[in-house]
């Protein structure tokens, strides 16, 4: 009977390592060879024209797209979510804290498309009054991106502040700082591991969100070279195309590539996160 | 004689419904040792940490009485401006998780001294004080809390004396440091009652026979005796304080 649990234990354990080389050998698989073959035009060219006559597979206007809008997003998410986190876990009280993370982990589970709707009939309309030509951009799909992480920083750096020994905050206090230098000067450094690892995940997060990015952004294959201009993200463009490119076909297997590209920029942030906290970790903690 | 410097005046000390300390009265002269004995539970710690308003960090701690400084009552006192005046050295090791440098200039950048020589002067002064200072002159850029348990008590000294304040509340402050380095710090101690009142509570009974002018013996939350500490440990009046004292119980 030991056995057996024991050995479905290990199996389930293991069985995460197996699905995830399974998506990166499907994806692989699909991709890879486009991805040789044509890896020049994607990372040069800046037009993405797949059903033209002579069909162009230029990625760097929907690497930038994408670069543009989670960048941006940060700025509303991380001010925001750490303030917020600051508020619950050093000045709210019991009482409001209980019920303000109800409704933070509530702003959680609203499922991506009806931020897509938010995009589309609110901040859209906003976005316009507020002298933007079209409201379905960048700045948009950065909007409603950073609220979407919001409640995952606001939750993680919330655990963060509160894993900070409560003897740091009294040390501080014990010394008359008063209770806004202690959070600055003490609680957020000594958080700061923890808040960089949560903004981390909100970029994973924003990157790989495609419904909510593919309504709002307007969709238009372009560099940024205003603040209002509408751009298109990797992961929209996966979306919007996947279901009328001919299986198999060049299309379908630059699409693929596009998977590649966009698990290789994840990794790539995934992987500079790590440094970055082993590099503080070595030189402060 | 003068005004005392700190008044404890039926000082009442409650956690919820229990009181732990019951209606205390203590005056402590200016420029002395005042040290504090008695078994555990007798809520030495919670009466020291209503001086400077620690006790606030509990939220459920009720203080009835009053505590004075030179006359006014702390309660009335800018919170921040009396812990400055009032330092504190907890027993268990708190290093600030910034540099051994960082930790010891905490409070003095707070009060707004910017210029680096001013604080190189501090730090140098307050680790020497706290006889820590040739152990980690060489590694001040080290973040505090990778010093040794001993180590980062005698920081936490220093910051506390960083403030210059005029009390100093120490609350065991030699739990983690080897008796050698104790000694030092001891005449330190001695030294450093000539610019400041100190607040010493202690478990070890020859700490306090060593270097506090008067002692007060409490148990169970009452006062059970104060007096100047030869007369204590010599003749004591009460006869708990003389079964304590040499070893009955406690």
């Amino acid at each position: 009977m030991e056995f057996v649990i024991e050995g479905l234990i290990r199996l389930s354990g293991v069985s995460a390592i197996v699905f995830i080389l399974a998506i990166f050998g499907f994806i692989g698989k699909e991709g890879i060879v486009f991805l040789f073959t044509h890896i020049v035009e994607m990372l040069t060219s800046t037009d993405w024209s797949p059903t033209a006559d002579t069909p162009v597979y230029g990625i760097v206007a929907l690497i930038v797209g994408t670069v543009w809008c989670v960048g941006l997003s940060l700025l509303v998410s991380v001010p925001l979510g750490i303030a917020a986190a600051v508020y619950l876990s050093e000045f709210s009280g019991e009482r409001t804290r209980e019920w303000l993370k109800v409704i933070v982990e509530l702003l959680a589970a609203i499922p991506s498309v009806v931020w897509g709707f938010i995009g589309v009939m609110i901040i859209n309309p906003l976005l316009q009054a507020g002298g933007a030509q079209v409201g379905l951009n960048g700045i948009n799909g950065a909007l409603v991106l950073g609220l979407m992480t919001l409640p995952l920083l606001v939750s993680l750096g919330e655990d963060a502040l509160r894993a900070v020994p409560e003897s740091y905050r009294q040390a501080a206090l014990a010394m008359g700082a008063t209770r806004w230098e202690m959070v600055r000067l003490v609680l957020l450094p000594a958080a700061s591991r923890g808040l960089l690892v949560a903004v981390l995940l909100g970029v994973g997060r924003c990157v790989g969100e495609t419904m909510a990015v593919l309504m709002v952004t307007g969709h238009a294959v372009r560099i940024p070279n205003e603040l209002f201009s509408p751009v298109r993200t990797l992961t929209a463009t996966i979306a919007a195309e996947l279901g009328e490119a001919v299986r198999g076909g060049e299309h379908y297997q630059a699409l693929f590539a596009l998977g590649v590209m966009l698990f290789a920029l994840t990794f790539v942030v995934n992987l500079i996160a790590d440094r970055t906290i082993r590099g503080r970790a070595e030189s402060v903690g | 004689m003068d005004a005392p410097h700190i008044g404890i005046e039926n000082l009442t000390i409650a956690y919820g419904d229990r009181e732990v300390l019951h209606k205390v009265s203590l005056a402590v002269p200016r420029n002395s040792i005042f040290g504090i004995i008695g078994p555990a539970g007798s809520a030495k710690t919670s009466l020291l940490t209503c001086i400077n308003r620690t006790i606030e960090f509990s939220g459920e701690a009720k203080v009835g009485g009053r505590v004075t400084l030179d006359g006014e009552d702390v309660r009335t006192l800018d919170v921040s401006d009396l812990r400055r005046r009032v330092a504190m050295v907890l027993p268990l090791p708190v290093g600030l998780p910034m540099s051994v440098y960082e930790n010891v200039a905490f409070a003095p950048r707070r009060v707004g001294i910017r210029r680096k020589a001013d604080l190189d002067l501090i730090v140098e002064r307050c680790l020497t004080q706290s006889a820590v200072w040739d152990e980690v002159k060489d590694r001040l850029d080290m973040l505090g809390t990778r010093l040794s348990g001993g180590q980062q008590q005698r920081l936490a000294l220093a910051r506390a004396l960083s403030t210059d304040p005029e009390v100093l509340c120490l609350d065991e402050f030699s739990i983690a440091i080897d008796p050698v380095t104790t000694m030092r710090i001891e005449a330190v101690l001695t030294e450093l009652k000539a610019q400041m009142t100190i607040v010493m509570v202690t478990n070890l009974l020859q700490q306090a026979r060593r270097i506090a002018d008067v002692t007060a013996f409490m148990l169970n939350g009452e006062l059970v005796e104060v007096a100047r500490t030869t007369d204590l440990f010599i003749f004591a009046k009460d006869r708990r304080t003389n079964e304590y004292l040499t070893g009955r119980f406690g």
